[in-house]
């Protein structure tokens, strides 16, 4: 396609976006690239005044701690075949093994056993194949990059992170199917509703939406703290306290979800033209049956994206979590404010700083896989109003 | 579709959003005009010691919690009116201070503090916002088709963050010998500390939550320079319109729906602000609304929450929001009544 003459651009202006894009994308990345660079230093290099010393990392090395050049060639091309496996082998595999109607759970059972499989390999096979190789090379095998694992061992193994860790899965999971089961019927309903209730709903849920969180978090906690001597009446003596459990925050957070994942939804159901369903209920199925057997396997873009979207609000939430949870059942966010009051050393920072990264991998990983429906379901929400 | 299926259709979202959502916020109202204290009342004491020959004894009034049959202290739950929103915004201070004319008077009141921050917050990183995901989505336009989507990856990382979590990889950056800050020094000659004083921390978070939230203007508007007329963009070129005229003539009218979208969804998330001063630890210095509901709320020392001060602030801080999408909504409300007819 060739643009015609009045529409191309000056090389000034081709040259200026291009700088100012450069410019916007090292500004976006450098942070986050920064911590994950000071979180395998250690404490020396990663609050060393010189940036080359953060890099290299002078101070881990003499401890012994580093990459040789070898190590680095291989480390790079294992990474390099992994990432690509995963977007070319992985998905046959998946196709292949996975029986029909469930392959929203063949893909999280291959995508776990992927994750596993690299982490073995990466961390448990390679080191030891490089440690030989490394000292049969000699002067060659010696290390270049100051690199140590130290923190993220401290974090995971000592500070028992992976208790806040297996939280925050549990808490997002539950965000997740809650807000989807229930968003998707009142998304459906809403959007082949024409009344004016729809619309005032849909306000309704606007309004909500605008409210900031500790204005309801103000409402639910002296109703949780007290909720056993309120249930009692009905429950009896057994009746639970909510205060500090997670299905209780999920529920909050699926509430403080509910009008997002119904605007959003709802835009995607009315991109369905509405002939399908009065063509499924002429042969004879109910509003319920079209909506499951008809609606739904042609939904699952929508239902991803809204998914997506569902998983960051419970994953990033530290409002709820913090005021809503007591300290065994904290999720990983709010977990993290506990270094701050234990940072009086050096070592303690890089470890605060270890655990930001390891919180922000999972996201990493999902910006990489779910780009596309991230942006098209950012689009579609917004596009149509 | 008749009323009955819709109702089961909506039902449990609608439920789940009046159970958790309407049922607090009336709670919260109710709860504005009580205040929970636990029962006291005054006892005689009387405490000897062994001295010569007699003991030595005194008695002593004491102020002592109720205890219930259940080792419990008993608390009662009064009515006190505007007594907790007159703690709150402490009126008679802030018009002492109006009187003498001291700014810094009023700032010394928290209430007030917050409120100047947040809505400075909301009003400047507008703009910002808007203005850099514009820049960054006509860039992106124009660039080969190849390089679009790592650009895109890129760009999404600073919004798919966890606030918390991208505030404080920012925090590191300037603390103490930071990086950045090590640079700055080196260029100035001069000892920098950004978290020393409240500008400098302010400036900070007003360039974090621009950087955190362009990204989010960036895909929209993006989406919306796709959808661009190609016949109007070639006739106004045939009319002889700049580069700059047909910016303003055709894509920006063209991308104005989304433009008050973001704007709308920005009102509402910017008020809210409160990660960055959990993530830059600036409470001694900025605060923000929803975070002094926050503090109110997490236990002091001896355990006890402001549950009555933070309704109150809860609520203030709700009418702030409501006074702020009032008209975003009005015009959501003329555009049903155009489109339904």
């Amino acid at each position: 396609m060739s643009t015609p003459k009045a529409m191309q651009q000056s090389f000034a202006l081709r040259f200026s976006s291009g700088a100012f894009l450069a410019f916007w994308c090292i500004l976006a990345a450098f942070p986050i690239f920064w911590i994950a660079v000071m979180s395998f230093k250690s404490p020396v290099d990663a609050f060393a005044a010189s940036p080359l010393d953060v890099i290299f990392g002078p101070a881990t090395r003499a401890n012994g701690d580093g990459l040789s050049v070898p190590d680095i060639i291989i480390g790079l091309i294992v990474l390099f075949f992994a990432i690509r496996w995963a977007f070319t082998r992985l998905p046959g595999l998946v196709r292949r093994y996975c029986p029909p109607g469930y392959l929203v759970l063949g893909w999280v059972f291959g995508a776990v056993l992927y994750a596993v499989a690299f982490i073995l390999i990466f961390f448990g096979l390679l080191p030891l194949v490089l440690g030989v190789l490394n000292s049969i090379l000699g002067p060659l095998g010696t290390p270049v990059l100051g690199l140590t694992t130290e923190h993220y061992v401290a974090v995971w193994g000592e500070n028992e992170f992976y208790r806040n860790f297996l939280n925050s899965m549990l808490v997002t999971a539950g965000v997740v199917t809650i807000s989807l089961t229930v968003g998707t019927l009142a998304g459906y309903g809403l959007a082949r509703s024409g009344s004016d209730l729809a619309f005032w709903l849909l306000i309704l849920a606007l309004v909500f939406r605008a409210l900031p969180h500790s204005v309801l978090v103000a409402g639910y906690l002296p109703v949780f703290i007290n909720s056993s001597e309120i249930l009692r009446p009905i429950f009896g003596e057994g009746a639970p306290t909510l205060y500090g459990q997670p299905w209780a925050v999920i529920a909050v957070l699926v509430s403080i979800n509910q009008p997002f994942t119904i605007w959003m939804l709802r835009s995607f159901f009315q991109n369905i033209p509405a002939e399908l369903d009065e063509a499924a209920r002429v042969d004879g199925c109910s509003h319920f049956q079209a909506f499951r057997r008809v609606i739904m396997p042609v939904m699952w873009p929508g239902v991803i994206t809204t998914g997506l979207f569902s998983f960051l609000l419970g994953y990033n939430d530290f409002l709820v979590t913090s005021l809503l949870l007591d300290a065994q059942n904290q999720t990983m966010v709010p977990a993290i404010a506990g270094y701050f009051n234990r940072e009086t050393t050096t070592t303690d920072q890089v470890e605060a700083v270890a655990a930001a990264v390891s919180i922000t991998a999972p996201l990493f990983l999902l910006v990489m896989v779910f780009q596309r429906q991230i942006v098209s379901g950012l689009t579609a929400g917004a596009v149509k109003g | 579709m008749k009323f009955k299926t819709f109702a089961a259709f909506v039902g449990p979202s609608v439920f789940m959003m009046l159970l958790f959502i309407a049922a607090p916020l009336v709670s919260v109202f109710i709860q504005s005009f009580q205040v929970t204290q636990p029962v006291l009342e005054q006892v005689e004491v009387e405490t000897c010691t062994p001295g010569f020959l007699t003991q030595t004894c005194t008695t002593e009034i004491k102020t002592v919690p109720v205890l219930g049959e259940d080792g419990k202290t008993i608390t009662e739950t009064r009515w006190v009116g505007l007594e907790s929103y007159r703690n709150v915004l402490q009126m008679d201070k802030f018009w002492e201070a109006v009187g003498n004319g001291s700014w810094n008077d009023i700032m010394q009141i928290d209430f007030w503090r917050a409120l100047r921050f947040t809505l400075s917050f909301t009003l400047l990183t507008l703009p910002l916002v808007i203005g850099v995901g514009l820049a960054i989505a006509l860039a992106v336009n124009n660039a080969a088709r190849t390089i679009r989507g790592p650009v895109i990856f890129v760009s999404l990382l600073p919004f798919i963050i966890t606030p918390v979590i991208g505030s404080l990889s920012i925090y590191w950056l300037f603390v103490g010998d930071g990086i950045l800050t090590a640079m700055m020094e080196r260029w100035t000659g001069t000892n920098i500390s950004m978290f020393a004083q409240a500008w400098t921390i302010e400036l900070l978070m007003y360039f974090y939550r621009v950087w955190h939230v362009a990204p989010f203007a960036f895909v929209i508007f993006y989406a919306g320079l796709q959808t661009v007329n190609m016949d109007t963009l070639e006739s106004a070129v045939i009319d002889g319109a700049s580069r700059w005229e047909r910016l303003r003539h055709v894509i920006v009218p063209h991308l104005m729906p989304l433009i008050v979208f973001i704007a709308l969804i920005h009102l509402m998330d910017c008020y809210r602000v409160f990660e960055e001063i959990v993530g830059f630890r600036s409470q001694a210095h900025v605060i923000s609304l929803q975070w002094l509901t926050y503090d109110f709320m997490t236990p002091d020392d001896a355990g006890n929450r402001a549950i009555s001060r933070a309704s109150a602030s809860a609520m203030l801080t709700m009418i702030g929001i409501v006074f702020l999408l009032v008209l975003p909504l009005r015009r959501t409300w003329r555009d049903h009544k155009g489109s339904a007819h």
